[in-house]
Formats: C-alpha cells, sequence, structure tokens
C-alpha cells in the first residue's frame, strides 16, 4: 500500500446520466488528435462554463450512472487534463470506469446527495473515507478492485504494461 | 452447479474454472478500432514498450464514424490509421465497406469467440454467440500488443422471450421495452444473455439488434445461444466450419430473471434524452418531426431495409420530413439494391448515405437544427448525439420509422399499412 494519498479540492455537482456526449460530444471527433483543443469543451453539454471554472484538484460529484454511452477514452482523458482530481458518483458505467483508471483517475462511488456543489472536498484514498469539510461530514466510498488499484497506482494502463509487460492478477 | 454462456466462453477461453465475480486473463479473438477511437489507440499502442501487435491478422481498423470524412482533421487521422495498418500488417477496412460492428458479424464473429473493440457497440457481436464487448483506447492499446486482456466475469441476467410479435411489432420493440424495464444503468457490469422460443426462430439480423443494445442498459455483454440459426448464417457468409452449437447448462446460476411475452408487445419508442425513458408509440402519435434516420449497427441491416421498401412502397416521404437511410455495409446495399429496396425508398423521396455511421454520432450527413426533432433507428438519443443539444431524438423500429416519415409525425406503423 503506498502511504496515504490525500486529494483535496471544490466539488462540481452533476446530476444522473451524465453521458459521454455531454462529456464530450461526437460533433467534436475532428479535435480528438488535437487533446488541448479537445480539453476546451469539456463537460459542455452539461455545463459550458465547467472548463473555465474548473482548477487543478477539483472534483466532479455526480448522480447515477455517469459517464454512459460511447467508448471514447477521449472523456475520461480530457477530464483529467482538466485537472480534475477524482470523480465521485453514485454509479458509474461499465466502460467510463475501466477507461477513467486506465487514465489513472480514480473513480469512487459513494452517496453523493451529502455533497453540494462548491463545497470543499478531502479524498483519502487510502482509507476510503470521503471528508466534506465545508458541512464537516464523512462518506465511505466502494472498493476498487485490486486489478484496477494496480493499474491506479502505476498511473494508467498503458504505464502498467510499460512497466511490467504483463498484467499481474 | 453449471454455466451461464458468459462463464462458459470465460472459462474456456482463460483455462479457468470462471465463474461469477472472478478476474481473469483471457486471449481474444480479435480486437479492433473505428476511425475515432483509432488514433488514441494506435498512440498508446506506441508508447508501450516493444510495441508490437500480437496479431496483425487479428488486429482490424475500420474507417466507418467519419465517411466519406466531412473535413481535412479527420482526413488526417484517417491517414494516420492508414499508414499504422500499412506498416503493421493489421487489417484495414476503407470507407463505404461499412460499420465496423456489422462486418465483425459478416467477416469475423463466431460462437465462443472473444471480441474486444474500442467501440461500446461491439456487444453486437454477441448475436451470435461471441462473447464481445466494448473498451477504451488504453484497454484495446493492450489487447493489440498483448493479444489478451482482463475480465471481470459478469452476473448474468436470464432474459426468456416467448411469443408471437404482432404485424410491425419487431425486436427492436422489444429491446427498447426490455431496457425501460431495466434501467439505463439496470444491468451495469451484467451479462444479459437471451433463451426461449421466440429467440429459437429469431434471424441473425434480429439478434444483432437486440445485443447492441444491451449496453444501453449498462451491460457488458449481451449474448445468444449458437443454434442451427447461428450454423446456417454463418455458412451464408463462407465459414460454415467455424460452427459450434454453444448453450448456457440447464443448472446455471442467474443473478435475475425477466420474462417477456412478445404477443403482448407493443410499438415502443424512447423518449428524449434517455434510451430508458420508453412509451408505446400511441402515447406519442401526432409529435412533429423534422428528420427520420433508418440505419446504424442497431438497424441499418438488410430485414430493417426490407420493412421500410415495404411500408414506403408507392409513397412519398411527408414534404416536411428528411428522410435519411444508412446501409450498415456494401453487402446490405448491394443485396438491398439487387431486391430493389434501393429503389424504393429513393422513389419515396429518401437520401441514400454509403454504408458507415452516418448521422447517428452528430458528426455529419443529418446534424440537427436547433428545437429540431429527429426520428431515428439508432441506440441512443442522448443530449446532443446528433450534433445540436437543443435537438430531441426519438428512437424506435424501422416500422415505426418508415411510417412516420409519411405522415411527419410519430405514427403507429399498424395505422398506415
Amino acid at each position: 500500500m503506498m502511504p496515504d494519498k490525500i486529494l483535496e479540492g471544490k466539488a462540481f455537482k452533476f446530476g444522473d446520466s451524465i453521458s459521454t456526449d455531454h462529456i464530450i460530444p461526437g460533433k467534436y471527433a475532428n479535435l480528438r488528435s488535437n487533446l488541448s483543443e479537445l480539453a476546451k469543451h469539456v463537460m459542455e453539454d452539461a455545463d459550458p462554463s465547467f472548463a473555465e471554472k474548473v482548477k487543478h484538484g477539483d472534483f466532479i460529484v455526480a448522480g447515477k450512472n455517469f459517464g454512459l454511452g460511447s467508448s471514447r477514452e477521449h472523456a475520461a482523458l480530457i477530464i483529467k487534463m482538466a485537472g480534475v482530481s477524482a470523480i465521485l458518483a453514485k454509479s458509474v458505467a461499465r466502460i467510463f470506469f475501466r477507461n477513467a483508471i486506465n487514465q489513472g483517475l480514480p473513480v469512487l462511488i459513494c452517496d453523493t446527495d451529502k455533497i453540494d456543489g462548491g463545497d470543499k472536498i478531502e479524498v483519502n484514498l487510502n482509507t476510503g473515507v470521503v471528508t466534506d469539510l465545508t458541512k464537516d461530514s464523512k462518506l465511505t466510498f466502494g472498493k476498487i478492485p485490486k486489478v484496477m488499484l494496480d493499474i491506479l497506482d502505476e498511473g494508467g494502463l498503458v504505464p502498467y504494461i510499460t512497466k511490467h509487460g504483463n498484467f499481474e492478477l | 452447479m453449471g454455466k451461464t454462456l458468459s462463464e462458459k466462453v470465460l472459462s474456456e477461453k482463460s483455462g479457468t474454472d470462471a465463474r461469477a465475480g472472478d478476474i481473469v486473463i483471457a486471449p481474444v479473438d480479435l480486437a479492433f478500432v473505428q476511425d475515432t477511437t483509432g488514433p488514441l489507440t494506435v498512440r498508446q499502442f506506441k508508447e508501450v514498450k516493444h510495441g508490437r501487435l500480437a496479431n496483425p491478422q487479428r488486429t482490424a481498423i475500420f474507417l466507418d464514424h467519419a465517411i466519406p470524412s466531412p473535413n481535412r482533421e479527420l482526413s488526417n487521422d484517417h491517414k494516420f490509421l492508414r499508414r499504422f495498418a500499412d506498416e503493421n500488417g493489421c487489417l484495414i477496412f476503407e470507407g463505404g465497406s461499412g460499420i465496423c460492428h456489422q462486418l465483425v458479424a459478416e467477416m469475423f464473429a463466431n460462437p465462443g469467440d472473444i471480441i474486444v473493440g474500442a467501440d461500446s457497440h461491439t456487444v453486437t457481436a454477441g448475436g451470435l454467440g461471441a462473447f464481445a464487448t466494448g473498451m477504451g483506447s488504453s484497454d484495446i492499446a493492450i489487447a493489440f500488443a498483448l493479444g489478451k486482456t482482463w475480465f471481470r466475469v459478469p452476473e448474468t441476467f436470464k432474459i426468456s422471450v416467448s411469443g408471437r410479435f404482432q404485424k410491425w411489432v419487431d425486436v427492436k420493440d422489444l429491446v427498447l421495452h426490455l431496457i425501460g424495464a431495466l434501467g439505463a444503468d439496470g444491468a451495469t457490469y451484467k451479462a444479459l444473455e437471451f433463451n426461449g422460443d421466440t429467440v429459437a426462430s429469431m434471424t441473425i439480423s434480429q439478434r444483432l439488434t437486440i445485443a447492441n443494445m444491451a449496453v444501453e442498459a449498462g451491460a457488458k455483454v449481451g449474448i445468444f445461444p449458437s443454434d442451427n440459426v447461428t450454423r446456417r448464417y454463418l455458412a451464408a457468409q463462407g465459414r460454415g466450419n467455424k460452427y459450434r452449437a454453444l448453450q448456457p447448462d440447464a443448472d446455471a446460476n442467474y443473478e435475475r430473471s425477466v420474462i417477456i411475452n412478445t404477443s403482448e408487445l407493443e410499438p415502443m419508442v424512447a423518449m428524449p434524452h434517455t434510451v430508458d425513458n420508453v412509451a408505446p408509440v400511441n402515447m406519442l402519435a401526432g409529435t412533429k418531426i423534422d428528420q427520420v434516420f433508418i440505419g446504424t449497427c442497431t438497424n441499418g441491416r438488410l430485414e430493417d431495409l426490407a420493412v421500410a421498401a415495404a411500408i414506403l412502397k408507392k409513397k412519398k416521404r411527408h414534404p416536411s420530413v428528411r428522410l435519411i437511410i444508412a446501409p450498415a455495409s456494401q453487402q446490405v446495399l448491394t443485396k438491398a439494391m439487387r431486391i430493389g429496396y434501393i429503389q424504393v425508398l429513393a422513389a419515396a423521396g429518401a437520401m441514400i448515405l454509403p454504408p458507415g455511421c452516418a448521422a447517428c454520432l452528430g458528426l455529419h450527413q443529418g446534424v440537427l437544427g436547433d428545437n429540431e426533432v429527429c426520428l431515428s433507428t439508432a441506440n441512443r438519443n442522448f443530449k446532443g448525439r446528433m450534433g445540436n443539444p437543443e435537438a430531441s431524438i426519438y428512437l424506435a423500429s424501422p416500422a415505426t420509422a418508415a411510417a412516420s416519415a409519411l405522415t411527419g409525425e410519430i405514427t403507429d406503423p399498424r395505422k398506415v399499412s
């Protein structure tokens, strides 16, 4: 286990069913080989001002089934590029979950109803505790499978395989 | 305890006694990308040290989402992918060949295979008894390099289908009904496994339509048994030697059981902006539409064009509706021309597009205007999906789409033919 890994930032709140089309619409497919331009449109169809407001370390806090839809890994990639340190959601779509971990972006499943937009949040990845510093309240998040924790620890799947040469289960 | 189809395939391929919840490593029979996920996959593949393709002839690139290319950036992405295929000896399917999932069904997917693709509708190949699932670019880059990947063995929902469809009610209505019942996240991480009398008599085209939409309930796979229908399809596609029977064990363990009687089904429509927001077509009858789109990996096959042609024969689209038709593959287009479906549809006033994804993902070939409404046979109606967050998308069967193209409003196909 790595030393305590603490993330800290502000919550950006979203509702249920934020699809990959909200995160990065298919109409921007022409920018997928120009990631810095693509990233300017992150979350555009859910909150057009998100890209301007988000700061390094902040969190996306969402409802059910975050990231449903397309397999486009660009969705996870540009959320990470925007500086988001983790996604907290009630549930997450399967492909997006894998993509986020593969990009080294933690996805934490917890009861996000108790967090409001703008709250200051602290996440301890090792103890599995989310602290809402604004409300002075605590939440716990669900366990991440070991194979995914190992990939997360290496900063993503490509660095993991580059280092280990294979999957080590 | 017996095994589900997913447990059987993953056990055999991984060489373990794979049970729901286990994590296994298994070789893949095909790993593929399409033109909007391919460039990132290739760049990630190049970052892996010793990056050589494990199996070039089991690695495929499909140019289908942005064809013919609408702009220079995507043209350059296509050049990049062609060059990668040329340098690494993998398979590449040029624009106009068809939609990746249709080509995978026509040329690659066999019962008991494991197929992974950088496209969420990779699940389509489950219609042929393959364990097929969508992944992102990193996962596919590693599958390219290692020829294998890791899977969590899914728990399975058993979907038992019986009864006879009413005229102009079909499998699209069935799968919309199912997604409405399960919810868009109701089967997240799960396998949907289809069985029952009605499934045994379904064509492969129908099975592909259902499997295609498994992901819209969050499922990892939508998998069908392999039977005589599968055998005949594989033989017709020139790979009869790849047939094997595949059925779940009678004492397999299912997390949940869902029973559907198709005799009671009505034509269904998914309303904006989620696929599980379904209603019987009659509740929406009269909703004005601006565009009808018939095609995609869900409903762009020959049987779908046959239904549309039967309803539109010797008739004209409503003057205020644009009618867009995109066959799912060159094989579909060629057969539809030979039989005469394309001629009927063109005479009805349809715009016939080349085989590909066309208007489905909002990139080109049918982007909606502000406050416009599209009735589509595709699989997704998310806000912004067809290029404009101010537009609305309804999803329905080819029959409902064709009937609505005649009237200019959402229409029950049982009422126009």
